[in-house]
């Protein structure tokens, strides 16, 4: 998604002079055209992200609008407390953009994936999450999350989707199978394994694909639950403080208690490889995620 | 609430003193509070910035979240900050806590602070924003050394002099104690100047932080540097400068003040205020 990225920045800063963009000394063969077109606007604010983020939150209190980039662990984990206070507290027009949410930097290793950093940012007050399904949705995720007022956080993934792969208008949860058997909950581009496990299953799977957290209109998800009685949730992010946790809250309070499946990324327990290395491993893969999305519904007869 | 302007009428600042550090104490002995020793370690600081150093359109950033009641009654002083702000000082709903608030409820204080480390970040990107808005102003922070043990304090420094922040001024309050120790054998931060000097700041020493005179020349000094560079102003300092029981003591940075404590502190004000302006 950087490629796309880096072309929205382009058009948003041309547009709009108070878009400030800062790195943290990332961003070789992506960024480049940004640096051009942006010229003092581009800021490398060097391999120091909690200097980078408070910077952009003053700039954001004098009414700019500094967006802060580097790959999601670096932007999120190391600046977590200048986010948290100089940011979120303040209520600032801060943009923090991840690149390679999940396992995306896969064998860089452990250091490099972020797997707990929307239950981090979004249990920041004023902060909105925003994780992209594919390439295509960027451009319409980053003009939001702009033009939102406020914090925010965009993780950006590999989202390339299947050439015949249909995608409604972009919205924090969309519809992308319908069906009456399970529903089905995919955060950001897992969905897109997700999608691939679950065409072959026309009419018996509901799947909605979820790209921002919290979710504030869950009732389409919360009325298919009533209809089906069984939920999937696959995530590449820890179990807590992910969307299945948050979906089972919204669940609780509607007293619905679905036959519940999660799917989620578990960590190092067999060493480090790719990104679909280690989605194999996790039950995140489209094979593994087919497999069980059969016994779900062979479960319902 | 006085609304003094006293620029460099250094015995009008002294009154101004008297009055504020009266106020801080009453209000720290009302709420039961510590930190005394960390206010009464900058409270000249503040009252030189606010007084005879900073335009209105400067920023202030007070990095050493933790003298706040300090910073509170300069501003009392200053006309920002009224008597009934200061008497919700502690209490239930207030704005005004331990630290400085995050709600932008207070004239004067741009940013929250309390966690140590954000400060000289925080001013160096209201610095930079001139770059973007065309208005002018200078950037002051107020830090103390535990905020020099922080990291970030360190990547601030770097950015300020990447991006020649010439009106940045960092003031370190440099009082030798820390939160469990004396600095030196906490985490030694000497050789201080050439720390900062070696981060390509302009430095100056006021070898008594509690003069405005001494205040005044050393800014004066860094002033007539000009160049590119940042600028760092080492204050030399008295952790609980003023009351005989507090100087210079660790326990002056948690301990509340008792009423036979209070008692003697304002005996010892208003003694120090005769002596001061003599």
């Amino acid at each position: 998604m950087r490629k796309e990225f880096a072309e929205t920045v382009e058009k948003i800063a041309l547009a709009d002079k108070k878009t400030v963009f800062l790195t943290g000394d990332l961003g070789f063969m992506a960024l480049e055209n940004v640096r051009k077109a942006m010229g003092g606007r581009f800021i490398n604010a060097g391999v120091c992200e909690q200097n980078m983020v408070s910077v952009a939150a003053s700039l954001a209190m004098e009414g700019l609008k500094p967006l802060c980039y580097s790959i999601a662990p670096f932007a999120v984990f190391r600046p977590c407390e200048q986010i948290r206070n100089d940011v979120c507290l303040h209520n600032l027009d801060v943009k923090i953009i991840g690149n390679g949410g999940g396992y995306g930097y896969g064998i860089m290793g452990a250091s490099h994936h972020a797997l707990e950093d929307i239950a981090l940012l979004s249990s920041f007050q004023h902060m909105k999450c925003f994780i992209p399904l594919c390439n295509e949705d960027v451009e319409t995720v980053v003009s939001r999350a702009v033009n939102r007022i406020g914090p925010a956080y965009i993780r950006l993934g590999y989202g390339l989707k299947p050439s015949d792969m249909s995608i409604p208008a972009y919205s924090g949860a969309r519809r992308l199978l319908r069906g009456s058997g399970i529903t089905l909950l995919a955060l950001g581009p897992v969905a897109l394994n997700v999608f691939e496990a679950a065409r072959d299953y026309k009419g018996a799977v509901d799947f909605f694909a979820v790209s921002e957290m919290p979710l504030e209109d869950a009732q389409p998800v919360i009325d298919s639950v009533k209809t089906t009685g069984r939920l999937l949730v696959v995530e590449e992010h820890v179990k807590r403080g992910g969307l299945g946790e948050y979906i089972c809250e919204l669940l609780v309070r509607q007293r619905l208690s679905p036959f519940f499946a999660h799917r989620y990324a578990k960590g190092y327990h067999k060493g480090y490889g790719s990104q679909k290395y280690h989605q194999l491993c996790d039950g995140l893969d489209a094979g593994s995620l087919k497999t069980l999305i059969g016994e779900m519904l062979s479960s319902l007869t | 609430m006085m609304n003094a302007n006293p620029g460099k009428d250094w015995r009008g600042l002294e009154t101004v003193r008297k009055d504020a550090i009266l106020k801080m104490l009453r209000m720290y002995r009302d709420a039961n509070a510590g930190h005394i020793g960390a206010s009464l370690s900058c409270m000249e600081i503040l009252l030189y910035l606010h007084f005879s150093r900073m335009t209105p359109d400067d920023k202030f950033i007070l990095s050493k979240g933790h003298a706040a009641a300090a910073l509170y009654c300069v501003l009392n002083q200053r006309g920002k900050l009224s008597d009934e702000a200061l008497a919700s000082f502690y209490r239930d709903g207030t704005s005004l806590a331990a630290h400085p608030p995050c709600d932008k409820s207070a004239d004067g204080i741009i940013f929250g602070t309390g966690s140590l480390g954000h400060g000289l970040s925080l001013s160096a990107g209201l610095y930079l924003s001139r770059k973007f808005t065309g208005r002018h102003f200078n950037a002051y922070t107020v830090l103390s050394e535990g905020d020099c043990n922080e990291g970030s304090t360190w990547e601030a420094a770097l950015f300020a002099a990447q991006h020649d922040m010439s009106g940045l001024f960092a003031i370190v309050d440099n009082n030798g104690l820390q939160g469990f120790g004396k600095s030196r054998e906490v985490l030694n931060l000497e050789p201080l100047e050439k720390k900062w000097a070696a981060f390509n700041f302009d430095v100056e020493i006021a070898s008594d932080g509690h003069d405005f005179r001494c205040l005044d020349a050393a800014f004066a000094a860094l002033a007539a540097r000009g160049g590119r560079r940042p600028k760092c102003l080492i204050a030399k300092t008295i952790k609980g400068h003023g009351l005989s029981f507090m100087e210079n003591r660790l326990e002056s940075h948690y301990l509340p003040l008792s009423g036979e404590q209070y008692k003697t502190a304002v005996k010892e004000i208003e003694e120090s205020y005769a002596q001061r302006i003599r």
